[in-house]
């Protein structure tokens, strides 16, 4: 388990990178660190890691304080966002290099590094050096290089962003897998909300120091618990609209959507609905929100349609094959349980 | 812009490059035929009579041989601590953050090239002087080293910052200590420019006149470049073919050192894996 404690960074010349996290890591979780660029994910990765001393706060690995551990008394193995494959060594020595440091025999090291590489397909490549790989194979050889160590915790600086796109789904999947087999507790950097998502156990969204909410992937999805949350995850940004209390409803865009408990009549709230959950119809419905088509964009198997409401601009979706014409007039219903209502003070979710 | 303009701008380009090719060949082209001359001048031409006599002639003075080893001592013992040094303060400046930091390299700079320059030979002398270092070659060591440091610290330092510093994070979180991480990982990897620092520093050395020529009295002891001056006929003037058949044997051991450095490291100025 990875507890951190009240902790708090602050780098010379006062910028607060981490401002009093708390936080704890289950044995055996997959647990991502999710935030925009400068929220502070990577340096808490690096705190963990003891390549950045806190400023106050205390950082745990199962019950032993590392705080004033050096990186390398902790246990920990990292990959870092570039891999950091030394290029004078092969891979068969890259991945036996932490075996080296423990000063284990040649033979032992080389034995369970051709082990390591072989169970992650890196067989044939043992003799090669780094420059002579792809992508997607050095980060293999930066993974197996954190497995041969047999550390308590994994940490991965963004282990994705360095591959292209189609190269990324499959590490991805790799990835998880790897996780899986291993059981080994692996805590992930990553500004790409879909990543976490498919990836994670549990996901904690950053945003300037704080952690803003930290659930399940399928919670952090479903309900998220702020409006920068909300903004920050899912591939489609989801709609944020003001709307007012009124009588046993919300009135928004020109419609009216279900109210929740423990809001005082003509309350100003957002209403935040994603695009998936926001069907286009092209008949009138009772409560629906109705305006004009703007843009049309294809995603695939469905399609985006941007509606344009009062001057405000709605996202939707359609099935594909039914998109509408610019400018023809639609109507947006909402799916039932899948509105949320956000405070307009400090953006938090009404239960 | 007619063809005839243009041919002739093409002609006259030539011509030019052929002057300045004609320029630079000519002192390498004398060294090589002028030692094989029985009766050499200033003129480039094809030995008239081919003989190895000079080179039996120069076997004769009692410095010639003994000068080119001071020359190699120098050399080495120079490069050797230029390299070491240059190394530790340039990884040292790389990676720690020193209020001025610029300023400082910037500074040594400028002073690097008043130490070893004509103007403070007069304290330099005294300094050893004080020292007890005259007649020493590592006081000259010392001296010629001071005055390459400050340029091989500084083109080392912007070798080692082009190292990625997630190199030596990583082998830290394996528990690397700094020293097995400098012995590990940054010297390796920074081992072309290393080899450029120390054929940089062989070659300055080899050919530094001044600097050995003030502070070594005993002949025994004085470099090639500094013997070089004391070949001349009884009549005062100079013994071309004594100049010129050193000069090439002077000349051969900086080749061979260049042509394997680059052949073992290759001479490239910047780290990491390209991508």
């Amino acid at each position: 388990m990875v507890t951190v404690e009240g902790l708090t960074k602050e780098f010379p010349g006062g910028v607060r990178a981490l401002d009093g996290l708390n936080l704890s890591i289950m044995d055996g979780e997959f647990f991502a660190l999710l935030g925009p660029s400068g929220c502070g994910k990577t340096t808490l990765l690096r705190t963990i890691a003891g390549l950045e001393s806190p400023t106050s706060g205390a950082v745990r690995i199962g019950d032993r304080d590392v705080t004033p551990l050096a990186p390398g008394a902790r246990n920990v193995a990292m990959v870092f966002q570039d891999y950091a494959l030394f290029p004078h060594m092969t891979v068969r020595e890259n991945i036996a290099y932490p075996l080296k440091i423990k000063r284990q025999p040649r033979g032992e090291r080389e034995a369970r590094a051709g082990e390591i590489g072989g169970q992650l397909g890196l067989a044939g490549l043992m003799p090669r050096r780094p420059a002579e790989l792809s992508g997607g194979q050095q980060q293999r050889v930066a993974l197996a290089r954190a497995v041969a160590c047999r550390p308590s915790v994994f940490l991965f600086d963004e282990p994705l962003s360095n591959l292209d796109a189609r190269l990324r789904l499959e590490a991805r999947t790799f990835l998880k897998r790897l996780q899986r087999e291993l059981a080994v507790t692996t805590v992930f950097v990553t500004h790409d909300q879909a990543e976490a998502l498919a990836l994670a156990d549990r996901i904690a969204v950053m945003d300037a120091g704080q952690i803003r909410q930290i659930g399940t992937a399928r919670e952090v999805f479903r309900r998220p618990s702020t409006t920068f949350v909300a903004n920050f995850i899912g591939s489609t940004p989801m709609n944020l609209l003001s709307g007012e209390v009124r009588g046993d409803g919300i009135a928004v865009a020109g419609g009216t959507v279900p109210r929740p408990d423990g809001l005082s009549d003509g309350e100003p709230v957002t209403v935040g609905i994603r695009p998936e959950y926001l069907p286009v119809l092209t008949s009138a419905q009772h409560g629906a929100l109705s305006g004009e088509v703007s843009i049309v964009e294809h995603l695939g198997t469905s399609s985006l349609v941007t509606v344009e409401i009062d001057g405000e601009l709605v996202a939707g979706t359609v099935a594909e094959g039914d998109e509408p014409d610019t400018g023809t007039r639609v109507w947006l219903r909402p799916v039932p349980g899948r509105v949320l209502i956000y405070r307009v003070g400090d953006g938090t979710l009404v239960s | 812009m007619s063809l005839a303009k243009a041919v002739v701008a093409r002609i006259l380009t030539y011509v030019g490059i052929a002057l300045a090719t004609g320029f630079f060949a000519l002192p390498l082209l004398w060294l090589l035929s002028a030692p094989f001359d029985d009766s050499p001048s200033y003129g480039v031409h094809w030995p008239s009579h081919l003989t190895l006599h000079n080179f039996a002639a120069l076997g004769h003075n009692p410095y010639a041989f003994g000068s080119l080893v001071n020359s190699v001592l120098l050399g080495a013992g120079t490069m050797l601590l230029v390299v070491v040094v240059a190394a530790l303060a340039a990884y040292a400046l790389s990676r720690v953050r020193i209020p001025g930091r610029d300023a400082l390299l910037y500074g040594l700079l400028l002073l690097s090239s008043v130490i070893t320059g004509t103007a403070a030979m007069v304290p330099i002398f005294l300094l050893i002087f004080q020292l007890g270092l005259i007649d020493s070659r590592f006081g000259v060591v010392l001296v010629l080293s001071g005055g390459l440091l400050p340029a091989a610290i500084f083109l080392l330092k912007d070798f080692i910052d082009t190292i990625p510093r997630s190199y030596e994070e990583s082998a830290r979180v394996f528990g690397a200590t700094p020293l097995q991480i400098l012995r590990h990982i940054v010297v390796p990897v920074a081992r072309p420019g290393l080899a450029t620092i120390a054929v940089w520093t062989v070659v300055q050395v080899w050919g530094s006149f001044l600097t050995p020529f003030i502070l070594l009295r005993d002949p025994d002891k004085q470099p090639a470049a500094v013997l070089v001056r004391t070949f001349y006929t009884e009549g005062g003037s100079p013994n071309l073919a004594l100049i010129s058949t050193f000069s090439l044997l002077y000349s051969i051991p900086v080749v061979l050192m260049y042509l394997f450095a680059w052949s073992r490291y290759g001479f490239r100025f910047h780290g990491g894996i390209k991508s």
